[in-house]
């Protein structure tokens, strides 16, 4: 027997609350049918006794305290997931939107994911060449890794992004294979279209399942997206042994979103009104990649954020930093010197780098030069800075020679071309080749042996 | 009893029963069906509120709650060291090999210590024998370097009625049989429980005189913490906080390891599994592991249970400190703690005080400080548990109420700065900004056994570090040339300092571990080469001579060119500066 519950008692926001209810479980889905014939998808967030309290997926519009029937679903939140996914393109609650028509599910799966246990993890080792000499040689990307990317406004993350995925050996030798799983968060149209025509022209759209909540789509849907994309990702990762690189964007809007639905629940607020559960939450998206034993496959993330005010103290890049392992944070002053990609070397930091370079992995000499490379660069910046005030004339000959090295380590070693691929053999050497511009008593991270091998003092003309 | 306890409301993970007056604060309840662990956290005579340890999807109000009857504790016994256990002790390793999967299911009801495994026993009581609480009557070799010594729980004592023979036993099987002075009799197995929130009973307390050696040389010699003690590692992301307590719980001179992976990352976990199995420690020949017991409850791991694993954490460390060792224990990170107190204080609908964490905050951060210590224990033997706590500041920003009340309570500050760590100066702990406390304490300590020579360098070292703070401040303004070349030389030997001597490389095989007898040879070296060369300025040698002699450069480096076993070559060391200097000196007056 299945009881339609009519009308509802109260309406605030996205969230409705109805009396009554017998046998209703948390986090249990609820269909909700309009007079007008319409339904609507929900879900239990709060119950005391017979009252629940049920989050509307598509806003509240037109509903009335008695044009509704109310029905329980009899089971959580779950994703209907089959091989034929890949290719197709859905919406944010994971619902075909490309008039191709349902997925046939070969088995169907909670969005909300278990917990790894940590035991069963296996420490990601292998990087991802991407071509990108900054991100190669000094942020160097692990498959496995959950790896973002700290943006601003009107920055190039976007193009960063798909460079990345074109360029990126994500299968490996063996030929696993591998798959793209776009998530979009409130995303404004030509975004995701930019994406969508990108993925066209390099011919992996067929291997690209893409969700699309867009910046005019219910906030409610925006808070599943993620959790659907990765159950996806999960999913081909971890039962068809396929390496998949997730790209989210953007997760300000998703963080944004969670508030927005956290006040209106009437919760008590922390820092700049984010619902104080919110590191909890994201690290429920973000700890979701990452390697098992027993399966070949690998979920590696690249989530992208735009900083509100380029400000990396806001709670979203903050509480991010704190979970994922590592950030590539990007540069608006850099930007405006026109170089691409305008990564700002000195804060990105990869945190699995150190055990998938190196000998057998990329070359020996990789981690000593990247250690020399940033901690030269940081002197660069403290010459600036001096420069600044006393003007560049009266620095001493050693600042004027970190000076230029700084110029151009930016725009020869940062700076690349959209459709540059550079080898790790070329992106080490040309390192080697800048550093040339100091004299040797300043490479103090390196050992002689390495030194003797690779450093050719450039002379000074 | 038809009067069962249902649920009435669920929120989170906490739910709510109604009008029941069976539970007793702190309790430990099952909830539902599939017997999720709770715990009472409020009573009021109109409801019961509980946290639940794992997520509440699927409960439903009406399904049933049984309450133990006891506090929410752990079990203690043999079988803990080298094991992997999540925030309420439940072995993820049998966990994986009971599910067969790689995710965590909710309610596997799995034992916290393994109930099959025969243990070789040997008692070291007999019949007669008077035993108070804390008294060790057994023993077992619990791994390669650990021995096991079973204990009277705390609170019992009385005369021994029966001894079992040396043998194999498991875990729960009877060894011993105590008669307390009511006539009860009480049988000993090798295990106990304990409740994670009340502190393990000591005789007394001893001062923090004893240093714990870490061989990481900025810990050591400017910011040294006693065993006992206590330690807060602050620092924004990306600036080594993970990186250090790695650091520390493979150095340290510590018997025993408890590492708190508390809410952070499942990645992180893996890699100390992997790499502590694979580690040697140096003085007893054998990996790592055995002598670490890890808590893992990664930030994706149920937010209650977070909230609870740093307590396991410490109540396990203090069972092993009964034995008569000492203990380090590792929290990473406790600000995640304090987001779970925060995080279940909100949906308690509680007032919230300082940027939304409870008012009870400063409380709860000094409840679990104040269990570190070095003790006699109640079997008059000694131990300690020394506390490592990372904080993690929103933003960075040290201003913020888990760090600021945190340094209220603890001694030793390693504050972790991020402009060292862009510049890859690991450790990124900034010697202006960092304080012990314990450097009164453990001078006698040092004096005894490095001499006071180690003291005196320690205090050079941090002048000469100070002076060039101040110097940088003018340097910054009008850059280093117009400098005299005193104060260049200042600047020179605080270079040498700070990348020969602070930065320390945990990647390489010397550097990752350094004793104190090497790094006192290294602040002797440096400090004599500074004053040989103040002497030569002083006879108006200019300091461009003396740097083209290149051997500040051959000073930063020594750290990688002496090997721990070759510490005679400080002596070849010293003799060529003094040949090199001398030479100037004659070539400058000839």
């Amino acid at each position: 027997m299945v009881l339609d519950y009519v009308g509802v008692k109260e309406i605030n926001g996205s969230l409705i609350v109805l009396d009554g209810v017998k046998g209703a479980f948390n986090e249990e889905i609820v269909e909700i049918r309009l007079d007008d014939g319409t339904t609507r998808q929900g879900r239990i967030v709060q119950m005391d006794g017979e009252r629940i309290v049920v989050q509307v997926f598509e806003s509240t519009r037109n509903i009335s305290l008695v044009n509704t029937k109310t029905r329980l679903a009899g089971k959580p939140m779950e994703m209907p997931l089959s091989h034929e996914i890949i290719g197709r393109i859905l919406n944010g609650s994971g619902k075909p939107i490309d008039g191709l028509g349902d997925i046939f599910p070969e088995k169907t799966a909670n969005i909300n994911g278990t917990p790894m246990n940590p035991v069963s993890r296996v420490y990601p080792k292998n990087y991802i060449n991407t071509g990108i000499s900054t991100i190669d040689t000094l942020i160097t990307l692990i498959r496995g890794q959950k790896l973002p990317i700290f943006s601003g406004s009107g920055m190039k993350h976007n193009e960063l992004a798909v460079q990345i995925v074109r360029q990126a050996k994500i299968a490996d030798d063996n030929g696993e294979g591998f798959c793209v799983v776009f998530a979009a968060m409130g995303v404004k149209n030509d975004v995701a279209d930019y994406f969508k025509r990108s993925f066209e022209e390099f011919g992996v759209m067929n291997k690209v399942v893409m969700l699309l909540n867009l910046a005019n789509d219910p906030i409610i849907e925006r808070i599943l997206t993620p959790k659907c994309a990765l159950t996806v990702a999960e999913y081909l990762a971890f039962e068809l042994d396929m390496h998949v690189l997730v790209i989210m964007t953007d997760m300000t809007s998703y963080a944004e979103a969670l508030r927005e639905f956290s006040s209106s629940k009437g919760e008590i607020p922390g820092r700049k009104g984010y619902p104080g559960y919110l590191y909890s939450d994201l690290a429920s998206l973000y700890e979701r990649a990452g390697m098992i034993k027993g399966s070949k496959g690998s979920v590696t993330q690249i989530p992208i954020l735009t900083m509100p005010n380029d400000d990396i103290t806001h709670p979203v890049p903050d509480l991010t930093g704190y979970i994922t392992e590592g950030q590539i944070v990007l540069d608006r002053a850099l930007q405006g010197q026109g170089i691409y990609p305008p990564i700002a070397v000195l804060p990105s930091l990869s945190r699995l780098m150190k055990d998938g370079i190196g000998e057998g992995y990329t070359r020996s000499d990789h981690q000593a030069l990247a250690n020399q490379l940033f901690s030269s660069y940081a002197k660069v910046i403290d010459a600036r800075s001096l420069a600044s005030v006393i003007g560049a004339e009266e620095l001493s000959p050693i600042d004027k020679k970190y000076l230029k090295f700084g110029t151009e380590f930016e725009s020869r070693f940062i700076n690349q071309k959209f459709t540059e691929n550079r080898s790790i053999e070329q992106s080490l050497d040309l390192g080697w080749e800048l550093l040339g511009y100091l004299p040797k008593g300043e490479l103090d991270r390196v050992d002689d042996q390495i030194l003797n091998k690779y450093y050719k003092p450039i002379e000074d003309q | 009893m038809d009067n069962k306890d249902v649920i009435f409301g669920i929120n989170g993970p906490v739910v709510t029963v109604k009008a029941s007056k069976t539970f007793s604060m702190m309790e430990m309840v099952y909830v539902g069906k599939q017997k999720l662990v709770g715990e009472v956290i409020k009573i009021t005579d109109k409801a019961t509120t509980i946290q639940v340890y794992e997520e509440t999807t699927g409960l439903k109000p009406g399904d049933e709650i049984v309450g133990t009857g006891a506090p929410m504790n752990v079990l203690l016994g043999p079988g803990i060291m080298d094991n992997i256990f999540d925030g309420i002790e439940r072995p993820l390793k049998e966990i994986e090999k009971i599910t067969g999967s790689a995710f965590i299911s909710r309610g596997a009801a799995v034992s916290s210590l393994d109930t099959e495994k025969r243990w070789n026993v040997t008692l070291t009581v007999k019949k007669g024998d008077k035993l108070k609480g804390g008294d060790i009557y057994a023993a077992t070799q619990e791994t390669a370097i650990i021995e096991h010594r079973v204990m009277v729980p705390p609170y019992l004592s009385g005369e021994v009625v029966k001894v079992y023979p040396n043998g194999m036993y498991t875990i729960n099987d009877t060894v011993v049989e105590l008669k307390d002075k009511q006539g009860k009799i009480h049988k000993l197995t090798l295990c106990q429980k304990w409740p994670i929130r009340n502190p393990r009973p000591i005789a007394q307390k001893k001062p923090a005189d004893i240093p714990l050696i870490t061989g990481q040389r900025v810990i050591d010699t400017l910011f040294p913490i006693s065993k006992g003690g206590t330690a807060a590692v602050p620092g924004g992301f990306g600036a080594g906080k993970t990186m250090t307590q790695h650091q520390l719980a493979k150095w340290c001179d510590a018997d025993i390891i408890v590492y708190v992976g508390c809410g952070e990352r499942g990645n992180e976990m893996s890699q100390v599994l992997q790499e502590f199995g694979e580690l040697i420690d140096p003085k007893s020949g054998r990996p790592m592991t055995d002598r670490t017991v890890l808590i893992a409850n990664t930030s994706n791991m149920p937010v209650a249970a977070r909230e609870a694993s740093i307590y396991t954490g410490i109540t396990l460390a203090e069972y092993y400190r009964d034995m008569g060792y000492h203990c380090a224990i590792m929290a990473d990170s406790t600000s995640r703690w304090a987001e779970a107190l925060r995080e279940i204080s909100g949906r308690l609908e509680e007032m919230p005080a300082e940027e939304g964490f409870p008012a009870y905050l400063p409380s709860r951060l000094s409840e679990f400080y104040e269990r570190a210590s070095r003790v006699i224990n109640l079997n008059g033997s000694e131990g300690s548990v020394t506390v490592i706590g990372a904080v993690s500041p929103q933003g960075a920003d040290f201003s913020e109420p888990v760090t600021q009340n945190t340094k209220r309570f603890i001694r030793c500050f390693w504050a972790l700065d991020k402009s060292l760590a862009y510049a890859r100066h690991y450790p990124a702990i900034n010697w202006m900004t960092s304080y012990s406390e314990y450097f009164t304490d453990l001078d006698k300590w040092f004096e005894e056994n490095q001499g006071r020579e180690f003291i005196n360098c320690r205090a050079k070292i941090s002048s000469i570090l100070q002076e060039e703070n101040k110097l940088m401040e003018i340097v910054k303004l009008i850059g280093a040339d117009v400098l005299p070349d005193d104060q260049k030389l200042i600047i020179e030997t605080a270079r040498v300092i700070r990348v020969g001597f602070l930065q320390q490389n945990a990647f390489h095989k010397d550097d990752t571990f350094v004793p104190l007898e090497k790094q006192k040879l290294m602040m002797k070296t440096i400090l004599h080469l500074h004053e040989v060369a103040t002497d030569l300025i002083s006879r108006n040698i200019p300091i461009s001579r003396i740097t083209s002699l290149g051997l500040f450069d051959k000073l930063t480096k020594m750290k990688y060119d002496i090997p721990n076993d070759r510490l005679d070559m400080f002596t070849e060391y010293e003799k060529e500066i003094d040949e090199a200097l001398n030479s100037t000196i004659s070539a400058e007056f000839n």
